[in-house]
């Protein structure tokens, strides 16, 4: 995409002055340091909320009640012992809630923004470090501090036992009055914390994308992962604002006397769900975002074709942020709203289907007249496309109101949303994890191994989802810790597909593992001619600290 | 789910599908043999069947104009991506084409999701603007969500009101009824007759859901959502609680009865309550002493509750 007319600093590795191991890692302000930190992080914290998915698919394996019971492994589990998981009905509401905030704050923001942002944006535009690089660093800090907060949250009285389970919705009156333990208070600190790291991470971005790009790097020759970061950060500036403000409000009706969404006192409680979803709708497109961006990317490098339509696909991730603000309302299609607003929602919601549409045929069109080289990063992200046009369609269904009163809070809702997030932006994150391997580690991964773990995992996710369609369907609500026997045929099937899913990820840890025994040498650009973005000009690992002298860029980006 | 044409197609005739679909809509589809009515059936892919005109208006949709689009843009992206791996990867296409602009196609995929869009849109809205178009209805039940249970009051018939609870797993065994689905005293509404919901929460927000029915109303403490339904036969219709509301929120099931309108008149006679224009019933104080002794269990609480909301 971009051409450096010197790239002087490759050979200036030695000149680094790398910091002692704990300045390095404990007060960092290095952003490809804290970039490593956020992907660390990202994967323990996938490990985590992969983990409770196991025990959610563990208890609805069969109807009835055996996991989250009296007696029951998980009771006498060292999970139970240590306080952290209670086993019982409530235990599940909580797992169910946990597993949600974990991937969406803890794994799957910070692995695409903190993780491939924080160390490739700047790369990217040509800049030396994030604009803030203090900022930087507490913004990681803070989000460790909030999962801190979260766990400690499973741990304290809820009011119906340990920890809350309202779901990550967090819906009062049952997150008010429903909820009295102090755990539901804790979870709300987590949430500020998490948001407050987000809303510096995100001025840093905006900062440095705005006024640290290379000479020549314009706006328009911005590679598009930096274009997808920029959309991101701006929801997150816009949007986590509202939603601090909701969970302040929650905060003081529990313990100050308020009555913001209390009927008794004169309040509302859908207007929660208004704010709420304010922010909610704009963060799954801050989850998907940056994945389109690496997408790009990953397709363009291994068809050895640059990026079929360029400003289309900018304006299209521009397009799709704005969209992302005016359609929160569709989440709330059955609390009885506004027959007019329901039918304004309904429309806006459709809209979102254009520029999708435009941003999946441009990849195949990438790919048309390309020459492709079918490498792990190359498998995730064509598997991403097709998972992700799933997810899509189901979009379509569920955006009519009058289809929603059959959808609505149903399986099939589960479905969706799992095929955009859990199949779109996890396999996203894998293609960049692939893709950027060797040149944020310095070793390269084994190629068959990953190809293993790419295959497994999407035989496993499809038979853990795909089935949840039927399910929904035929009307099995959400968030339901047991069924009525007609759900067992495809609740069993869905839990055998967990079974794949874990086997993937085991594999995908001997595939780190393998790397890091093996140490094998990586260099600067892997992929050939194909990768054209400024990262590809340094070395792997980058030094220390890159573009002592500025790159220009001389070339016309499409 | 029984349809695979191709998005393409559906776009090239689709102003003569429009009308052919419009006269659909109004007829009859049929449900599927296989599946029960009014609750889920084991292995079941599809929508429950349709147990009034709204919900098979839903299924139509559903079934005959998104899925086969849906179907078909699926397949559509399949087969490019299919196409693209077989016939531009490195062995077959050694040297890449370098272009990365076509206006055609460019406004070919822009505009084609669009009219798709469009032609959705008129079966959306048609089928939204019917769900909140309500005949005159012909009595009312207001419908309480508590934690975790429901309450059913019947105004127009004498205000009699009444809780649900699900039946325990013994007796729904003993009983032959599905265990989690089943519970002790149904809602009960004649059939044919246009019965008008209102729906609220005493707690927390709670969801009365009724696949069949195509009902799915929250119930959102301090407000009186409203939603109808009219059931075209008699039997048993099972839904559940669609709102995340606690630790029970799985076992709060509910179950309409719909009855033909001399049984129903016998329920509600049997309730303490009193049909308009029939003899008028022995004059019962609403609620408590005319609930019979069968809902003993229920009578202390039948009693406390004399409002809507006086539970909370």
């Amino acid at each position: 995409m971009a051409t450096p007319a010197h790239t002087a600093d490759a050979g200036h590795a030695g000149h680094d002055h790398v910091p002692p191991f704990f300045t390095r890692w404990f007060l960092s302000t290095n952003h490809k340091d804290i970039g490593i930190l956020y992907i660390i992080f990202a994967i323990f914290a996938g490990l985590v909320g992969g983990a409770l998915s196991g025990l959610i698919r563990w208890e609805l394996a069969e109807p009835g009640i055996q996991v989250f019971a009296p007696g029951s492994p998980l009771a006498n589990s060292f999970l139970a012992k240590l306080g952290l998981i209670e086993a019982s009905k409530h235990g599940y509401n909580v797992v169910v809630t946990a597993h949600a905030l974990v991937m969406i704050f803890f794994m799957v923001m910070p692995a695409m923004i903190g993780g491939f942002g924080n160390f490739f944006v700047p790369i990217m535009i040509g800049a030396p470090d994030m604009a803030f690089p203090r900022m930087n660093n507490i913004s990681f800090w803070l989000l460790v501090f909030s999962f801190v907060v979260l766990v400690t949250s499973l741990t304290v009285d809820g009011g119906p036992g340990k920890g809350f389970g309202g779901g990550w919705t967090m819906y009062p009156p049952l997150s008010t009055t429903g909820h009295t333990g102090p755990a539901m208070d804790l979870a709300i600190l987590s949430l500020h914390l998490a948001g407050a790291s987000s809303i510096l991470g995100s001025i840093n971005f905006i900062t440095t994308i705005f006024n640290m790009r290379a000479p020549g790097m314009t706006l328009h020759r911005m590679p598009l992962f930096v274009w997808s970061v920029l959309v991101t950060v701006f929801l997150l500036l816009l949007s986590l604002p509202v939603l601090a403000g909701a969970i302040t409000m929650l905060l003081t009706d529990r313990n100050f006397g308020t009555s913001f969404f209390n009927p008794a006192g004169g309040g509302d409680p859908t207007m929660y769900q208004h704010l709420f979803w304010f922010f909610g709708h704009p963060e799954v497109y801050i989850l998907i975002l940056p994945g389109f961006g690496m997408v790009s990317h990953i397709v363009a490098t291994f068809s050895r074709k640059p990026v079929f339509g360029y400003l289309a696909m900018v304006y299209a991730m521009v397009a799709i942020g704005v969209l992302g603000f005016v359609v929160w309302a569709h989440h709330m299609f059955t609390t009885g709203m506004n027959l007019d607003l329901q039918a304004y929602f309904s429309a806006a919601t459709m809209i979102i289907a254009v520029p999708t549409g435009i941003k999946v045929f441009s990849w195949i069109a990438t790919m048309w007249g390309g020459s492709i080289d079918f490498k792990t990063p190359m498998l995730f992200a064509i598997g991403f496309i097709f998972l992700f046009t799933v997810g899509g369609v189901t979009g379509v269904v569920l955006s009519s109101a009058s289809m929603d009163y059959t959808f609505h809070d149903t399986y099939y809702v589960v479905a969706h949303f799992h095929y955009v997030l859990s199949l779109g932006a996890v396999f996203a994150i894998f293609a960049g994890f692939y893709y950027w391997f060797e040149k944020m580690w310095g070793v390269k991964y084994n190629e068959a191994l990953g190809a293993l773990h790419f295959w497994l995992m999407f035989i496993g996710v499809n038979i853990v989802f795909f089935p949840m369609h039927f399910l929904g369907a035929q009307g099995m609500p959400r968030r339901y810790v047991d069924y009525p026997e007609a759900f067992a045929h495809w609740n069993k099937v869905s839990s055998i597909g967990y079974v794949i899913a874990a086997v993937a990820t085991l594999v995908f840890m001997a595939m780190l593992l393998e790397a890091i025994v093996r140490r094998r040498a990586a260099v600067a650009n892997p992929w050939g001619e194909g990768a054209t973005t400024l990262e590809w000009t340094l070395s792997s690992p980058p030094p220390y600290h890159q573009f002592n002298e500025l790159p220009v860029i001389a070339t016309e980006a499409h | 789910m029984t349809n695979t044409r191709s998005a393409t197609k559906v776009v090239s005739t689709w102003t003569g599908r429009l009308g052919l679909a419009m006269t659909a809509a109004a007829i009859a589809l049929p449900v599927y043999a296989a599946d029960l009515l009014g609750q889920p059936t084991p292995g079941g892919i599809g929508l429950q069947p349709a147990g009034d005109a709204l919900k098979r208006q839903a299924i139509f949709f559903h079934d005959d104009i998104l899925m086969p689009i849906i179907v078909g843009i699926t397949l559509l992206v399949l087969f490019l991506l299919l196409y693209v791996m077989i016939r531009f990867n490195k062995r077959a296409n050694p040297v890449p084409a370098q272009f990365t602009h076509n206006s055609t196609v460019e406004v070919i995929w822009t505009a084609a999701p669009v009219l798709i869009l469009l032609f959705l849109a008129i079966f959306s809205f048609r089928l939204l603007f019917a769900y909140h178009d309500m005949p005159k209805p012909d009595l009312t039940v207001k419908v309480t969500g508590n934690q975790w249970y429901w309450s059913y009051a019947y105004p127009d018939q004498g205000g009699f009101n009444f809780d649900s609870n699900m039946l325990p797993e013994d007796k729904a065994k003993a009983a032959s009824l599905p265990y989690r689905l089943a519970v002790d005293n149904p809602m009960v509404v004649p059939v044919g007759k246009v019965v008008h919901v209102i729906v609220t929460g005493a707690d927390v927000i709670h969801d009365f859901a009724n696949p069949a029915f195509g009902l799915k109303t929250d119930a959102v403490p301090g407000k009186a959502n409203e939603t109808w339904f009219k059931a075209e036969k008699p039997g048993v219709y099972y839904g559940q609680c669609d709102q995340l509301c606690g630790v029970n929120h799985a076992f709060m099931p509910i179950e309409i009865d719909v009855v033909d309108q001399g049984k129903f008149n016998a329920w509600v006679g049997a309730h303490g309550g009193k049909i308009a224009g029939a003899t008028p019933a022995p004059a019962a104080p609403p609620a408590a002493a005319a609930v019979p002794a069968a809902d003993a269990k229920k009578t202390a609480d039948a009693a406390v509750q004399a409002g809507l909301s006086s539970r909370s």
